[in-house]
């Protein structure tokens, strides 16, 4: 506060650092989102706290449905961030991974019995193997891109047309149910807690990432690879280990995201289950402001598209605008963003603001 | 492996030496086609049942026609080094506004067509700008594109029905015998081999695109943009039109094939061409068609699209019909496409910069 002064000063300067920061867009969406949201409808913000049916409390109200329903998007994002940086490219497998995911969840509980009635394996055992099948899809889908030199979104696509089908085939096309409340907690509430737990998870996911980030060389190596791959090879990397460690990292957000999602139904439906989220995932690496062409990437702010998108769905639900005429809304404001970002038009405002400048000084 | 085929390739044998001679668009062209004729007459072979039919095929033709207009034009985008994934959307887009045009407004069928034609173009235009005007990556672009498309799709109507338009049912039922083919059925009668007026279509455009990609300036261009983007722009190709023309070409086609499906499939829904986009993509890529651009055929994207319905037709006829061995039959041949083209191009790569 006691620099104000210099602060005042040099405005237009941190105003202009403001405007190249990554997270500025995301963030100035959010904030549109929220004002707009203000003006229609203060309510949106109010948070309640109530009982749910087994006496727990419970908080409620669409900040809380954002945080919630947005943690599995948040978490793939992260992956979908290093995959983008790394390949250049992106994943559009993850839904059907998901779908994978959490039947192996499901078919280890249930050890092949479609309505258990009590848990066939610990839920631990069950997330661990469903880990390891999504890490090892990831790397089935790394090592294409990596070292068959294949384009990320067609190596992908693969598995974007037989991951559902597997993931049907894993249970014999059986819709296993799952009646142990314990498994919910994963996709609701721990009694006692009254927020819900996709938050703590997507957290924790957060937490996970940040520290590796800082502690490790991932970031550096992955931008290495993903600015020039000939000459991160010439500097002594392995841009090939390095592209199908990020897809492997994918596969575990993919693993955690499938638990939240198989927990909150505690069932599966294979066509539906995560449908669309890999479109998502890729738009909240898009909002964040990452180039899609690979290279330098801001976790935080593909983190923060992810709440944007889900911000945005949840608006548009709450004014009744149907669940299938939800894309066509969500694209108009899609573009609009991707063409205030795009760089020519950009380029185009700052030609525009230094010739009222100039104008200015003349005068 | 890549030393003894460099030393035994001078000595060389007709066969590899012409294969090297060739264009990678060729050869991949050569692979998808062999593979396709392989395929069908292992079937015809070891099946029998309906594969010796020749209505069997052109049931295959039938119901594909709409993906081969899709697919032709997904392949000139991927040509031309970008990609559009709205295909789909627009496809369920116009089949819906045709529906609700023919049945509730009491429209003709030429406006229908029209209609077709002006959502396609619509969208190519506004697609074909923003990729290569104001320089927005093509997946996104064309995501967005699907989006709204599958959205609007709901908001023109959300419940799907079947047209009873007179002239359209005429139109959709009208069968085309093709001379010389059919197989007498258990009655003893002879049951001539028919298309519907959608395969016509479909395989005017397959000639009109290849005539298009191979003998005009525009589609050397289209080679040129997407095998090097700057070499183009040196050579004065005016890089922005020809990408912006790839886009417009690929909207109107994909009216075209919407239409098209709408006419096979003779109803509104909003879960019509459901995937459409992913399945022409695939199919672009099995006929040899390289999403890194400047490489494939539309001839081979139509056999592309032969061969992935071909397959599916003969697993489902070997006894694995559950519904989910379709996604992984599909999968399964994708990659074994993907494997060879990747492995037959690091190949040719090496020993070209062998010598």
């Amino acid at each position: 506060m006691a620099n104000g002064e210099n602060v005042k000063k040099s405005s237009s300067g941190s105003w202009k650092n403001l405007i190249r920061n990554q997270c500025f867009i995301p963030i100035a969406a959010l904030l549109l989102l929220a004002v707009f949201n203000l003006i229609a409808d203060p309510s949106f913000f109010k948070i309640t706290l109530g009982y749910n049916s087994a006496g727990d409390p419970v908080l409620s109200g669409f900040i809380i449905n954002i945080i919630n329903n947005g943690s599995e998007l948040a978490i793939l994002a992260i992956g979908m961030t290093l995959v983008t940086a790394a390949s250049g490219g992106q994943d559009i497998s993850v839904g059907a991974a998901i779908a994978i995911a959490g039947s192996v969840i499901l078919r280890v509980l249930c050890g092949g019995n479609a309505r258990p009635e009590t848990l066939q394996a610990p839920i631990i055992v069950a997330f661990l193997v469903a880990c390891v099948v999504a890490m090892l899809f990831g790397a089935f889908n790394g090592v294409l891109v990596a070292y068959f030199k294949i384009q990320p979104m067609i190596a992908t696509l693969i598995l974007y047309t037989a991951g559902r089908s597997i993931a049907a085939w894993i249970n014999n096309n059986e819709l296993p149910v799952i009646s142990d409340p314990k498994f919910a907690y994963f996709g609701g509430f721990i009694p006692g807690i009254p927020i819900p737990t996709p938050c703590f998870i997507a957290i924790a996911c957060m937490i996970v990432i940040g520290i590796v980030l800082k502690v490790t060389n991932l970031r550096l190596y992955t931008q290495a690879v993903g600015i020039n791959q000939s000459s991160s090879k010439l500097n002594g990397l392995n841009p090939e280990l390095i592209k199908v460690m990020a897809f492997v990292i994918l596969g575990l957000c993919v693993a955690v995201a499938g638990l939240i999602k198989v927990s909150r139904v505690s069932s599966i439906n294979y066509s539906v289950i995560a449908k669309d989220i890999e479109m998502d995932a890729i738009l909240a690496v898009a909002l964040g402001g990452n180039a899609l062409s690979g290279g330098k990437f801001s976790m935080a702010a593909s983190i923060i598209g992810a709440f944007v998108i889900q911000f945005l769905t949840t608006t548009l639900y709450k004014f009744g605008v149907p669940a299938t005429a939800l894309p066509a809304y969500k694209a108009v404001v899609v573009i609009l963003l991707v063409i205030v970002s795009a760089p020519t038009v950009r380029e185009y405002f700052d030609t525009m603001m230094k010739k009222m400048k100039l104008k200015k000084e003349v005068a | 492996m890549a030393k003894t085929d460099k030393n035994t390739a001078p000595a060389g044998k007709g066969l590899s030496a012409k294969l090297m001679g060739m264009t990678d668009t060729n050869l991949l062209l050569t692979i998808t086609v062999i593979v396709f004729f392989l395929m069908y007459i292992c079937a015809v072979a070891f099946l029998r049942g309906g594969f010796l039919k020749p209505q069997t095929f052109f049931l295959i033709l039938n119901s594909n026609a709409a993906l081969i207009i899709l697919a032709c034009g997904m392949s000139l985008v991927m040509i031309t080094g970008g990609i559009d994934i709205s295909v789909g959307g627009v496809t369920a887009l116009v089949s819906m506004c045709c529906a609700v045009y023919l049945d509730y407004k009491g429209g003709n069928v030429f406006g229908a067509i029209l209609i077709a034609l002006a959502i396609g173009l619509a969208f190519g235009a506004i697609q074909g700008l923003m990729v290569a005007y104001l320089d927005i990556q093509p997946f996104i672009v064309t995501l967005a594109g699907m989006f709204f498309a599958k959205g609007m799709t709901t908001v023109v109507n959300s419940s799907p029905f079947n047209v009873a338009n007179e002239a359209f049912v005429a139109l959709k039922t009208t069968r085309i015998n093709v001379p010389g083919l059919g197989s007498v059925n258990k009655k003893g009668i002879f049951v001539p081999a028919y298309v519907e007026i959608g395969v016509l279509v479909a395989i005017l455009i397959v000639i009109v695109m290849f005539v298009l990609l191979r003998w005009t300036k525009l589609g050397r261009n289209f080679y040129a943009v997407g095998g090097n983007k700057q070499s183009a722009l040196m050579l004065g190709i005016n890089v922005k039109r020809t990408k912006f023309l790839s886009h417009l070409i690929c909207g109107l086609l994909a009216g075209i094939g919407g239409f098209v499906y709408f006419l096979h499939v003779g109803s509104g829904s909003p879960s019509n061409a459901a995937g459409a986009e992913m399945d022409a993509i695939a199919s672009s890529i099995i006929g040899g068609t390289m999403l890194t651009g400047g490489v494939g055929n539309v001839v081979g994207t139509f056999f592309g699209v032969l061969s992935l319905s071909t397959i599916q037709n003969i697993v489902s006829s070997i006894g694995f019909d559950e519904a989910w061995w379709t996604g992984i039959t599909k999968a399964a041949m994708l990659c074994l496409f993907l494997l060879v083209q990747s492995v037959v191009m690091s190949v040719r790569k090496k020993r070209n910069s062998a010598g």
